[in-house]
């Protein structure tokens, strides 16, 4: 798309225009930048906590260490680094998702049911169509997981919309339905007989082409592809800006002329479309198969990198990127330096908290022109008060 | 432009309040530049300025929420530092905001009470002697109050009452009033400056902060003039003149009345007729209006806030269903139909609270000047219009923010960066920048300053001379008056009277606004001239 040069500023230099830039994303990403060193710092008294607690005597130099073995495993080598994408892909795509949804003022909690969905949908036409050709079995097994994840996110949508229900109440309860749902499924029509624990097939030709190292599936891809979706929808689109209207100011979006209750559905299904395809690639692109309880907190995760993303696809990359890079590093950690690998959600749980007292970070450090304010926050703080979107 | 001459005679007796060059920097502006005030004991002292011009930030320092960078505050000749508001209420000094800080749910005296409570023991309020107190107050300001009654129950002006009975509860000498009338009618406005006589009377000191020239001439008994955070003038009432006043404030002449032809009404263009709304809680709140505008004039509509003229004007442009009746543009009916499609068929729409419906604070200017045109070519293209042309939505918000003069560094700026004025002159280059059938203006210049104030009715004007039918609401009598060319009366969900614009009489519609008409004639008796 063409832009034309701003008719009111007349033509500023280049460095003019790189230093504005770079003041802009200053601006926007010193909040989470700041939080994710604090949330370092304060996790080292967490790792000489753990060491004591094992008994073996405080060698100061050992959160260097672990934060170095860390970055080793997650970024050491070729492998490392595939490793680090494939940890991250699925928490691009539901970070995505619950973005999304911010930016319409909404509280996508959901994530983590229309995850389980997303990756329900893939299994079942995935072993389905184990047999036929690639390019048959694995559209359609990614399609279903999209679909299944959009269908559990369209839930909560039209209930807002239609009766006002709150998104975060129904979206926890739908969380626990998906759980029962595929419960249901895995242990029932979706069970094989080969195993005796509750377990599905194979997804056999279904499953994501691994295109580079060990573990670098097609899904990555397929994340970055969803990046540039979800950016050129919110801002090279009318309805994206219809949605981000509504999120910003649902008063005005409605005197606009804008429709809000329709804007909620498309927005939470669309989030849940892209929380589901966070499940498919996870499903057709690592596990393969599904077992009853699928233990992951994919779902849940996204939120906090929605949260440090300040719900910007581009800042989701980063975010996700981050708490990837810690899943991938963190088996190295603790073998070499046998610092508990939970330690990595202590320093995401760290920077949540940092992020959402941002108010005392920008008092403490006296950080000038830093936009306080973060969506999400705001948006979580927001929805418990008034409900002003249906009328 | 220093101080007048007057009044210094006679034995001198130390200012209540003197505040001596104040400065007060923010960052990129000097919002306060060594100002110099003196209150005398009695004296009703008006603060007079333009949004922006530091009247706030100096109340700010005088109640202790702004510490000066420089400068003196000093107390009955001696000098203070005022910590905060609870520092300066126990000095004397009491603030009376423009929006009340009362609790709608309790009464007077608990309300009274609230901060200051009186006790009887460690353990319990002393509500006899607390109500007693608040009688004897009112009867001695010349206002009788029940103490049980609950607030939210009074009209506007009454509450104010609370308000000011609660600062003298608390022993204040020195009274700041926050644009006090910017909420009242005008009966109201006469009954509240006969207690700030009575006060003043009494020797506490007043001051009033206020843009509205004739009313602070009316009340003061000495004026300062700020502008751009300087003191530019001192005055007398006696001495001076609106035109003068406005100069002082603006920095340069102001036509207080735009100058306006004979209208030249055509065919009917909207037709309301048996018009029933609801509000929010389901109360019937518009009951039976049937109203006409005609091509080429402006209809206002008169009435205090809250008397169905929000809901009549939101089912209008169709952000409201009507329960019943119709209304017509040009014939058609459009009773029910989508806002969006009300708007395409050229109905164009100011909202009372631009902040809340008129913009979109934190996106960039730009955007929010197609906030209601975003979705027509040629902002939008591709199937469905599904894509933004942002070229085409650059190059627009170019054009008419200097078309409409709106004062920004570029449209690229966050929206909630512009001052008030600003952000409703962009509202008002977005609707009035395309051919209209009918434009509805609903209290479109409320928190204005005069130079805004005046830009804005000039671009009404111009529209109406174009043909374009105008609906105005507005609680400010004045602007009614001003650009109007017929005046509706609008009480309790009814239009109680029509007037012509250039007849009718300002006391007439003040008291049909108060009271709808029934009683009138009585009340109009009472009314001081």
């Amino acid at each position: 798309m063409s832009v034309a040069p701003d008719p009111v500023v007349s033509t500023p230099d280049v460095v003019g225009r790189a230093r504005s830039l770079a003041r802009r994303t200053w601006a926007v990403a010193a909040v989470p930048l700041v939080s994710i060193g604090l949330a370092l710092l304060t996790s080292v008294f967490v790792i000489y906590a753990a060491l004591l607690s094992t008994g073996r005597p405080l060698r100061l130099e050992l959160p260097l260490e672990a934060y170095a073995a860390l970055f080793d495993g997650a970024f050491g080598g070729f492998d490392e680094i595939v490793d680090t994408l494939a940890q991250s892909a699925p928490l691009i795509l539901g970070g995505l998702s619950v973005a999304l949804a911010f930016k319409a003022g909404l509280f996508n909690i959901g994530a983590q049911g229309q995850f389980l969905l997303g990756a329900l949908g893939a299994v079942a036409v995935g072993v389905a169509l184990k047999g036929q050709p690639v390019v048959i079995a694995l559209p359609l097994a990614l399609a279903a997981g999209m679909l299944a994840g959009a269908a559990w996110g369209f839930i909560p949508g039209a209930l807002k919309a239609i009766s006002g229900a709150h998104e975060v109440v129904t979206t926890i309860m739908l969380n626990y339905i998906a759980l029962a749902v595929v419960a249901a499924a895995v242990s029932g029509p979706l069970d094989t007989p080969l195993s005796l624990e509750p377990l599905t097939d194979d997804v056999g030709n279904a499953a994501l082409p691994i295109l580079v190292g060990r573990n670098g599936h097609a899904g990555i891809v397929l994340a970055f592809l969803a990046v540039a979706a979800v950016s050129w929808l919110l801002f090279r689109t009318t309805r994206g800006f219809e949605i981000r209207t509504v999120g910003a100011n649902p008063d005005a979006a409605r005197y606009a002329g804008m429709r809000p209750r329709l804007l909620i559905v498309l927005t939470m299904s669309l989030a849940g479309l892209l929380a589901g395809a966070s499940g498919a690639t996870v499903l057709l692109g690592i596990t393969r198969n599904m077992t009853a309880p699928y233990a992951t907190t994919v779902g849940f995760d996204s939120i906090a990198v929605a949260l440090l993303a300040r719900s910007s696809p581009v800042g989701v990359v980063f975010a996700a990127l981050l708490f990837g890079a810690m899943r991938a590093g963190a088996p190295l950690m603790s073998i070499r330096t046998l610092v508990p690998r939970e330690l990595i959600d202590v320093v995401q749980a760290t920077i949540l908290l940092f992020l959402v007292a941002n108010a005392v970070i920008r008092r403490v450090l006296a950080l000038r022109g830093v936009r306080g304010g973060l969506e999400g926050v705001e948006t979580i703080t927001r929805s418990y008060g008034r409900d002003v979107t249906v009328r | 432009m220093t101080d007048p001459p007057a009044a210094e005679s006679g034995p001198v007796i130390a200012p209540a309040l003197e505040m001596r060059a104040i400065t007060k920097r923010y960052p990129g502006v000097v919002a306060n530049d060594r100002i110099d005030l003196k209150v005398r004991p009695g004296e009703i002292h008006a603060l007079l300025g333009e949004n922006g011009a530091g009247k706030t930030t100096l109340m700010n320092v005088l109640y202790g929420l702004a510490k000066p960078d420089e400068g003196q505050i000093l107390l009955d000749g001696e000098e203070v530092h005022i910590a905060g508001p609870a520092d300066a209420i126990a000095r004397g000094v009491s603030m009376v905001h423009q929006h009340f800080m009362l609790i709608p749910v309790l009464s007077v005296a608990d309300n009274i009470l609230l901060g200051e409570e009186t006790m009887r023991g460690p353990i319990f309020l002393d509500r006899a002697e607390a109500r007693r107190r608040i009688i004897e107050l009112g009867r001695r300001f010349g206002f009788e109050i029940d103490p049980d009654v609950r607030v939210g129950s009074l009209s506007v002006g009454w509450q104010q009452r609370v308000e000011i009975l609660k600062a003298l509860y608390r022993n204040a000498r020195i009274l700041v009033l926050d644009e006090p009338t910017a909420v009242l009618t005008p009966q109201e406005t006469e009954e509240i400056f006969a207690v700030l006589r009575r006060l003043a009377d009494e020797g506490h000191s007043i001051l009033f902060i206020s843009h509205k020239l004739y009313e602070v001439l009316e009340i003061a008994d000495r004026i300062t003039v700020l502008r751009r955070g300087r003191v530019v003038g001192q005055r007398l009432p006696a001495e001076t003149n609106e035109n003068d006043l406005a100069e002082l404030m603006v920095g340069r002449g102001v036509q207080l009345t735009v100058d306006r032809g004979d209208s030249h009404p055509g065919e009917v263009a909207l037709r309301v007729k048996g018009l029933h709304v609801k509000d929010d809680r389901g109360t019937e709140v518009v009951r039976g209006v049937d109203l006409e505008v005609r091509a080429g004039e402006i209809l206002g509509i008169a009435g205090v806030a809250g008397n169905g003229q929000d809901e009549l004007v939101e089912a209008i442009v169709g952000l409201r269903r009507p329960s019943a009746g119709t209304i017509a543009l040009y014939g058609t009916d459009i009773t029910g139909h989508s806002s969006r499609s009300i708007n395409r068929a050229g109905v164009a729409y100011v909202p009372a609270d631009r902040q809340r419906f008129g913009l979109v604070l934190s996106f960039p200017v730009a955007d929010n000047l197609v906030l209601t045109s975003y979705h027509r070519p040629p902002f939008s293209g591709g199937p469905f219009g599904l894509f933004r042309n942002d070229a085409a939505i650059a190059a627009a918000a170019g054009d008419r923010v200097r078309q409409y003069d709106v004062r920004t560094p570029s449209v690229d700026v966050r929206c909630a960066t512009l001052s008030g004025g600003n952000q409703q002159k962009l509202v008002v280059a977005r609707e009035f920048d395309r051919d209209l059938k009918l434009l509805v203006l609903d209290q479109p210049t409320r928190g204005l300053d005069v130079g805004s104030i005046e830009f804005i009715h000039r671009q009404a004007i111009a529209k109406r001379d174009a043909g374009t039918a105008t609906l105005l609401v507005s609680a400010e009598l004045d602007e009614i008056l001003e650009i109007s060319d017929r005046i509706a009366v609008m009480f309790r969900g009814r239009i109680v009277g029509l007037f012509d614009g250039r007849a009718a009489d300002k006391n007439e519609i003040g008291v049909l606004m108060a009271t709808g008409g029934r009683d009138a004639a009585m009340l109009n008796a009472g009314v001081p001239a």
